[in-house]
């Protein structure tokens, strides 16, 4: 962060030269957001596809990296949509347009024909909070289902244990009472009908929806066609499924074995993160990012605190993180990286049939690693160790160890002499015996080579994230395109790979892994240097005073771009917490990758995007 | 399965006793003690990871904990060939309809291991519009392990209790053995919320309790 501002103020001109344009094009149109604290244009509803055209054609700002909605509820009155554009490969700041329409009648057209990637969080916004996009050829609910009651993210939508607006509730704090929300609930469970509801008059909405569109059955003209007669049938995989890596659903339609359709159902694992991060105060929801992908809880917590500092910068009393607490975060970030492309690849090799044995490989180094963690954190996936301005801990001086188990070694060590064995002598090892085993293998040839292709534009248009847009040869990644914490004086190189298949996909995991170990060679000395210094700038307090306004803080996960956009109103509380979840955007390009492979491929194809369903769902 | 020596030695009955050099070799035990050794020492689990545990559950899968020590790594997907359902994460009011239906399709006997602090009991998002509190609101729980997510350790001792559970289980008492047919739980509806169809009668009651209290409303006024 320290090196921030000075980055802002030598590349604020393109932003501002963009709205200048767009101004001085769309006069009627196109004004500057001037409420405090926030930034970009708000378009007029009814040129919003032309604005957005050319701002992706003549201003070149060509990825969608997120499109959600606020509700405005007692504060203007309106819902807006908010979209945060930008240039890649270019890098730099990020356009954000916004467009507004009233609560009682909400309706925007849609951009999909702009940016496809809009598909997915568009049905969102119409799913949670019921605004309806004129133009969305698939505008339906997507992460709860067909028949819910109300769109929950509304302000004035109150779930069934609601209590009070904002934590810390008042009968809870500060006299400690305690209750369960059960014995107060009617039903003794988490539900609530509307009034009047009786199951006499109820239909379920059931599965319908979900094979809107699909023509089912044989299709009799190409049976009568000379040649092998195929059926056209579909398929449900999950969402219990060993393939789909948790709670995943995707309706294929068939034709023989060849997929001619892919609908993503998802929802399975949606656990109100957003509702539930406006309830809570800012700090809260350092412990909720953790579960969002749960493999890579360190550096989701950093992507939330570099969100919440670019508001507290915009205050008085703002003071960036010290230097230690940066090294350590970006330490633990790329030790998390690590630890993420381990598993996508052991589990990438699960899904092509080498049943849990390539696993096993990748396992026994994440434990070590977690080692780290849980000595460090206190946890072993759930760290929940960073903190506004800095972390929550100082590394430990020791790493002890208890024999948990009959064949644990009792460990002992010096942290940094654990860390120096791991990042000199054990991952680099271990990243070239994945290499050595996995690369030159027939099946994985076979299998992998031009399967899945996801070409350069095709990966832009769908907003696709990280290891997925570098392997289709887009070398855009956030820690250069838009650098954080102490990224610009780390020498690395951003990995590209320009096949677009599933192969390609292994490999750049491979190449940023052996990057994120030279990455953390640099820490080390670092480290020792900055022994003893304070972790956390300003003081740790419970509830920091968060200026009004809005700021969208972004890092590069080792799943992609993964944003936090935060909306404040002076109060202890978010007005509006949402996450763009890199898993989540990247399943849009999922359909277009499949079609025309065989329905083996799928599972493939998916296990090489790398999703989190804890991510998808949110 | 631990080694045969000291497992063939749990069964030996002090009452009988076994010449020292066949001890290893045979054991007189009851009905009871055999059925349950057996069962206890090859749980199948269901192949089923719902979220955030699910990763501590394939931890301790894996080498270093490595599950297979206590007879259970045969992890099965289809849930007509599994003893043991791991419910190993937040389950959602959606995700509960199919839980439900897999549960329906296990066979007798069968077990349920609430993984986690949001499968005992919804955990952190308990509070959620999605969210279920504790899948024991829908079907029953024979173990619940704590955590956040509970550690492979916490895991592992889930497994032994459970194991101790169905060691104190008897052949004339287990309801599988029962005449007749074991009932269904009732799939749960996606309606404008989830319904429990055992609470079609509560919710009539509580919509006519509402209307009779709108009714009243006016002329108190």
């Amino acid at each position: 962060m320290a090196e921030n501002p000075a980055a802002e103020v030598t590349t604020a001109n393109p932003v501002a030269e963009a709205i200048a344009a767009l101004k001085a094009q769309f006069p009627d149109a196109v004004t500057e957001d001037d409420r405090k604290g926030y930034t970009g244009i708000v378009v007029d509803p009814e040129s919003l596809v032309e604005v957005a055209t050319a701002v992706r054609d003549t201003l070149g700002y060509n990825y969608l990296s997120s499109a959600t909605a606020v509700d405005y509820l007692g504060k203007g009155d309106y819902f807006e949509m908010v979209y945060h554009t930008y240039r890649v490969p270019a890098g730099g700041p990020p356009l954000v347009i916004k467009a507004r329409t009233p609560r009682d009648k909400a309706t925007l057209p849609s951009v999909i024909s702009v940016w496809p990637g809009a598909d997915f969080q568009e049905r969102e916004a119409y799913d949670l909070m019921g605004i309806r996009f004129e133009g969305h050829p698939n505008l339906k609910r997507i992460l709860l289902w067909e028949g819910f009651d109300g769109h929950p993210l509304r302000k004035d939508w109150k779930e069934a244990y609601y209590e009070q607006d904002q934590k810390p509730f008042d009968s809870r704090w500060p006299q400690g009472h305690v209750h369960r929300a059960e014995e107060r609930n009617p039903y003794g469970k988490n539900v609530r009908y509307p009034e009047g509801f009786t199951l006499d008059d109820f239909t379920p909405v059931g599965e319908a929806p979900n094979y809107e569109g699909i023509d089912l059955g044989v299709n009799v003209q190409e049976m009568t066609t000379p040649g092998l007669k195929t059926d056209r049938l579909v398929v449900n995989l999950g969402p219990h499924h060993p393939s789909t890596h948790g709670v995943f659903r995707m309706v294929v339609t068939l034709n023989g074995e060849t997929v001619e359709d892919l609908q993503p159902v998802m929802g399975y694992l949606h656990r109100n993160h957003e509702k539930i991060g406006e309830r809570n105060t800012f700090l809260q929801n350092m412990p909720f990012t953790d579960r969002l992908d749960y493999i890579t809880s360190m550096s989701n917590n950093l992507g939330y605190a570099l969100a919440v500092e670019r508001l507290l910068s915009l205050g008085p009393r703002y003071q960036p993180p010290t230097y230690r607490a940066e090294v350590i975060r970006v330490l633990m970030v790329e030790l998390t990286r690590v630890v993420s492309h381990m598993w996508a690849i052991g589990f990438l090799l699960n899904d092509l049939g080498a049943f849990y044995t390539p696993a096993l490989y990748a396992i026994a180094e994440r434990e070590l690693i977690l080692d780290f963690f849980e000595a460090v954190a206190g946890s072993r996936m759930m760290c929940n160790y960073m903190r506004f301005g800095g972390v929550f801990k100082d590394l430990p001086e020791r790493i002890q160890g208890i024999p948990l188990l009959a064949n644990d070694r009792v460990r002992n060590e010096a942290t940094l002499d654990y860390l120096a064995n791991i990042i000199n002598e054990r991952l680099p090892r271990a990243i070239d015996e994945l290499d050595n085993y996995l690369t030159n293998n027939e099946i994985i040839v076979t299998r992998c080579q031009g399967v899945g292709i996801l070409p350069p534009e095709m990966a832009i248009a769908y907003s696709a994230a990280g290891p997925l847009l570098r392997a289709s040869g887009v070398p855009y990644d956030v820690r250069r395109a838009e650098p954080y914490s102490i990224y610009p004086e780390l020498d690395f190189d951003v990995a590209v790979r320009y096949n677009g298949d599933i192969y390609d996909r292994y490999l750049l995991r491979i190449d940023e892994m052996r990057q994120s170990v030279r990455i953390l060679k640099q820490l080390l000395p670092r480290l020792r240097e900055t022994e003893g210094q304070p972790i956390i700038s300003g003081s740790k307090a419970y509830s920091p005073r968060v200026p009004e306004g809005e700021a969208y803080g972004r890092v590069e996960n080792p799943k992609g771009e993964l944003g936090y956009y935060v909306v404040s109103d002076g109060g202890q509380n978010p007005w509006r917490y949402h996450v763009r979840a890199p898993s989540y955007i990247n399943l849009t390009a999922l359909g277009p990758m499949t079609k025309g492979h065989k329905v083996a491929d799928i599972v493939a194809i998916l296990g090489s995007i790398d999703i989190i369903l804890g991510e998808v769902d949110r | 399965m631990t080694n045969g020596d000291s497992g063939l030695k749990a069964l030996h009955n002090p009452d009988i006793p076994v010449p020292e050099e066949l001890q290893s070799t045979i054991a007189i035990t009851s009905l009871d003690r055999i059925y349950n050794w057996c069962r206890a020492r090859s749980m199948w689990p269901l192949l089923f990871g719902l979220a955030c545990c699910a990763i501590e559950m394939i931890a301790a899968a894996a080498s270093r904990y490595d599950i297979s020590r206590f007879g259970m790594e045969v992890m099965r997907p289809s849930p007509r060939q599994a003893d043991l359902m791991i419910v190993s994460g937040t389950v959602t009011k959606k995700m509960v309809v199919p839980i439900v239906r897999i549960y329906n399709q296990m066979a007798e006997p069968k077990y349920v291991l609430a993984m986690g602090a949001c499968a005992s009991g919804g955990g952190p998002f308990k509070e959620g519009y999605n969210v279920v509190s504790g899948i024991d609101k829908y079907i029953p729980v024979d173990v619940y392990v704590p955590g956040c997510p509970p550690t492979p350790q916490a895991l592992i001792h889930g497994f032994l209790t459970l194991q101790k559970k169905i060691e104190s289980q008897s052949l004339r008492t287990v309801p599988w053995y029962r005449s007749g047919e074991s009932t269904a739980i009732p799939i749960p509806l996606l309606g404008p919320d989830i319904i429990d169809p055992r609470q079609a009668e509560l919710i009539r009651r509580q919509a006519e309790q509402a209307a009779a209290q709108a009714a009243a409303a006016p002329s108190e006024a």
